[in-house]
């Protein structure tokens, strides 16, 4: 089995409606039960976030992300898949699911 | 080239997919599959002009790749635990249906959709056909390096994300195939009419790899009614090459072209498929309704002698597939013969191809034929602007320019 990690695309403007909770809802679901469950979650907007540069001394701090993007993560799953063909699949119905372009990347085994 | 010269490109040609798709399938990497056939192939040009050909060539290369594989497997095993995968790896002939199969995997690998589809072209062309990446690069008008890289990209993509080495599952397999086709449609087409101007305009060398890969394919999926459709067209395309260029590089049009220069040989072959596919009552795609069209083109003694009717019924069919402005642009060309050009040229003065050559040089033809020159001229200059193609811009111009004199309205 190999992991791979769904990004959800958004820029900012969409809101998640109850239905597309629910939807999600159905979708982690369904991952659990087939096994292709590792973790999931939903991220702050990038203005939340905080850059941290500890390669020298003391801990530099930013405030905002480390990039300025039009389109950012908004939340990610990280599944199990033992193939590309499926994680594809998986991601087809995610993005259906969350009314949302993903992006599937492979997690590289250490 | 010595007789043991001509087995080892025939051999080449007929075996290099079966060795990388047998190495790729039991070492479970693309890119020692592809360095062991080579270096087998090189084996073979050292060995058997002093040993003799081998009575079976492709089992010998095989075998000869496999013993390659593993002993560099060996060399490069630290770990044991790959040392023990290794040695589970066999020998041992597999019957001859798995070893198709590996054909077919290879296919769908290199033409998978996750992959750029210039990647899956080189790609396709280098695992499967066997060209060099030289070669590959010549083709397309890049450096080796820049095909270098861009094939060992979509190798290391395949390997990193896990593109499986695998027949599409039946739900996938229509749209998966369609993207095969898709593939070797555009190399046999960068080959017909090459889109740089740079370039040659008619490349044998791609448009003969399209029709042997097609051929290949269709070998491994017989009842596939589009990949029989596919090849149909490109032979029937095929059959007019010589035809369809003037001893000045020109292009032809098919009403100008001497018909006893067509390969009627290739005729033959189209007709056959599209006919059998006809005869099979299943619902055409659009590569055979393609090919129906140039049946009924290739089946005229002389232009006016085509049968339009079955020309425009054949488009409005493929219309409902695929109701492209592209599509309505070269049905007009029929229409322009059944009900004239002015009916013809209303039919696509709305279509939203501004940027399209062949929409004006469409245009040039029909506004020509009603003797409207001005703008006639007009859209040839349009035409001779957008045109990437070589011969077809020189058509282009000497058509423009024999207007000039003719009476200006």
């Amino acid at each position: 089995m190999a992991k791979y990690l769904i990004s959800v695309l958004a820029d900012g403007t969409e809101m998640d409606t109850p239905e597309i909770e629910a939807a999600i809802d159905v979708f982690n679901e369904q991952l659990q039960a087939n096994g292709n469950w590792v973790f999931a979650g939903g991220l702050g907007m990038p203005s939340m976030a905080t850059v941290i540069d500890g390669r020298e001394g003391e801990a530099v701090l930013t405030d905002g992300p480390f990039a300025e993007t039009k389109e950012f993560a908004a939340g990610f799953w990280m599944i199990e898949a033992p193939h590309l063909d499926d994680a594809l699949r998986l991601a087809a119905q995610g993005s259906k699911h969350c009314n949302r372009r993903v992006e599937v990347r492979p997690v590289q085994e250490a | 080239m010595t007789d043991v010269d001509n087995v080892i490109v025939r051999v080449h040609h007929e075996e290099w997919a079966r060795v990388v798709a047998t190495l790729a399938r039991r070492f479970g990497d693309l890119d020692v599959a592809e360095e062991m056939a080579s270096e087998a192939f090189a084996i073979a040009v050292e060995r058997w002009p002093v040993d003799g050909v081998p009575p079976n060539p492709g089992a010998w290369l095989i075998t000869t790749a496999h013993r390659k594989g593993i002993d560099r497997f060996r060399r490069e095993a630290r770990r044991q635990e790959m040392h023990q995968e290794v040695m589970k790896l066999s020998d041992t002939p597999e019957p001859i249906g798995a070893i198709e199969d590996d054909r077919l995997r290879l296919v769908f690998t290199c033409c998978h959709p996750a992959l750029a589809m210039e990647a899956r072209v080189a790609l396709t062309l280098r695992m499967v056909g066997g060209l060099t990446a030289a070669e590959i690069a010549h083709a397309f008008l890049v450096t080796e390096a820049a095909m270098s890289q861009r094939i060992l990209r979509a190798k290391s993509k395949i390997k990193v994300a896990k593109i499986p080495y695998l027949v599409p599952s039946r739900e996938d397999l229509p749209t998966r195939v369609t993207g095969v086709l898709a593939v070797l449609y555009l190399i046999f087409n960068e080959g017909y009419l090459a889109t740089d101007p740079e370039k040659q305009a008619v490349r044998n060398d791609l448009t003969a790899e399209a029709i042997r890969l097609t051929r290949l394919v269709r070998d491994l999926m017989p009842t596939d009614g589009e990949v029989a459709g596919l090849l149909a067209l490109m032979l029937l395309t095929e059959s007019r090459r010589t035809a369809r260029l003037s001893a000045s590089d020109e292009l032809v049009a098919l009403d100008e072209q001497d018909r006893s220069a067509w390969d009627r040989e290739l005729i033959a072959e189209g007709h056959d498929l599209v006919r059998t596919r006809l005869a099979s009552g299943q619902a055409p795609g659009r590569y055979q309704i393609l090919a129906a069209i140039n049946a009924v083109h290739t089946d005229a003694s002389d232009f006016q002698g085509t049968d339009w009717w079955q020309i425009i019924a054949l488009y409005d069919h493929l219309l409902l597939l695929d109701p492209s402005p592209i599509v309505r642009l070269n049905r007009t060309i029929a229409v322009a013969e059944v009900d004239g050009p002015e009916v013809a040229l209303a039919e696509i003065e709305e279509l939203p191809l501004g940027d399209y050559h062949a929409f004006h040089a469409t245009r040039a033809l029909l506004l020509r034929r009603l003797d409207r020159n001005e703008e006639a001229r007009a859209a040839y200059d349009r035409a001779i602007e957008l045109a990437g193609n070589a011969a077809e811009r020189a058509y282009l111009i000497r058509r423009r320019d024999e207007l000039v004199g003719r009476g200006i309205d």
